[in-house]
């Protein structure tokens, strides 16, 4: 390896860093809900702290199941062909999504204020 | 394009498919989407250093095609589409200084394959908060192109006509 390569990943942990640091800033930690979008629409919106299942369907009928228990939100099943959000962790932090792809399902946890978020952009 | 070429990259776009399609059978998830491999992003280093950027480039996106044709869908050819472009691109272009190693070259070929997706992802879901994965994906992207970086290094050094 060179020198510049060396250099290169130092600009990476750099980059990633100011990323890790930067959301800290931005997505807070008080009331936390649960925020399910659907083709880019919200489809509904629920609170991290009640325990539920919930059942998404989208336009072409395909469905993708939700689960909020402890605090912590996951895909339980899922009629899609690569089950990526179905293995994917729980979430439970202000910011994390889990996305199905195929469905175009985006479960993602929200501070309550959204003012927040459109500061970032 | 002469016989010998022709032969070599089709045997090269093979091998490209292949790996894609062990990457597909390996169970690597570490709980966050767009966390990936990328073996054949090998493919794209040895041609790039092999034949040229122009090539490069005309086999990722051939490869990608068959795959995303093979066993993806729609969105999975826009995502994987927009991060070997990109990819592609930052490679060449990195190359070209003739400031970087091979290491050097793939780990921002990673890192620049991953920002391609979520860049893509942002567009299509219509969010800016998955910004939020943008620190581990360049971390990610760097891991997995150091790696891709050291086989392909490896592979170039016992290559011969």
């Amino acid at each position: 390896m060179k020198k510049n390569d060396f250099i290169l990943v130092l600009v990476m942990v750099v980059l990633a860093g100011a990323f890790f640091i930067g959301r800290e800033f931005v997505f807070s930690e008080n009331n936390l809900v649960v925020q399910v979008k659907v083709e880019g629409q919200v489809y509904k919106t629920v609170s991290l702290r009640e325990d539920i299942f919930l059942e998404i369907v989208n336009s072409k009928g395909k469905k993708n199941v939700l689960e909020i228990k402890d605090g912590k939100a996951s895909i339980t099943h899922a009629d899609c062909p690569n089950q990526y959000c179905v293995h994917h962790k729980e979430i439970s932090k202000a910011g994390e999504s889990i996305i199905c792809l195929p469905n175009q399902v985006v479960v993602s946890i929200k501070g309550d204020e959204e003012a927040e978020l459109d500061a970032v952009s | 394009m002469n016989v010998k070429k022709i032969t070599q990259f089709g045997m090269l776009i093979g091998v490209a498919f292949i790996l894609s399609y062990i990457e597909n059978m390996i169970p690597f998830y570490i709980g966050i989407y767009g966390v990936k491999l990328g073996l054949a992003n090998i493919v794209t280093v040895l041609v790039l250093y092999r034949f040229g950027g122009r090539e490069a480039l005309q086999i990722s996106i051939l490869r990608v095609l068959l795959v995303s044709f093979t066993f993806g869908n729609l969105y999975s050819l826009s995502y994987s589409l927009a991060g070997s472009l990109l990819s592609g691109i930052v490679m060449v272009t990195l190359m070209k200084t003739k400031k970087f190693s091979t290491v050097g070259i793939s780990i921002a070929g990673g890192v620049a394959h991953n920002i391609g997706q979520l860049i893509v992802a942002m567009i299509v879901l219509e969010m800016k908060e998955l910004l939020y994965y943008g620190g581990v994906l360049i971390i990610s992207g760097s891991i997995t192109g150091f790696f891709i970086g050291i086989a392909a290094k490896t592979t170039l050094s016992k290559w011969k006509n």
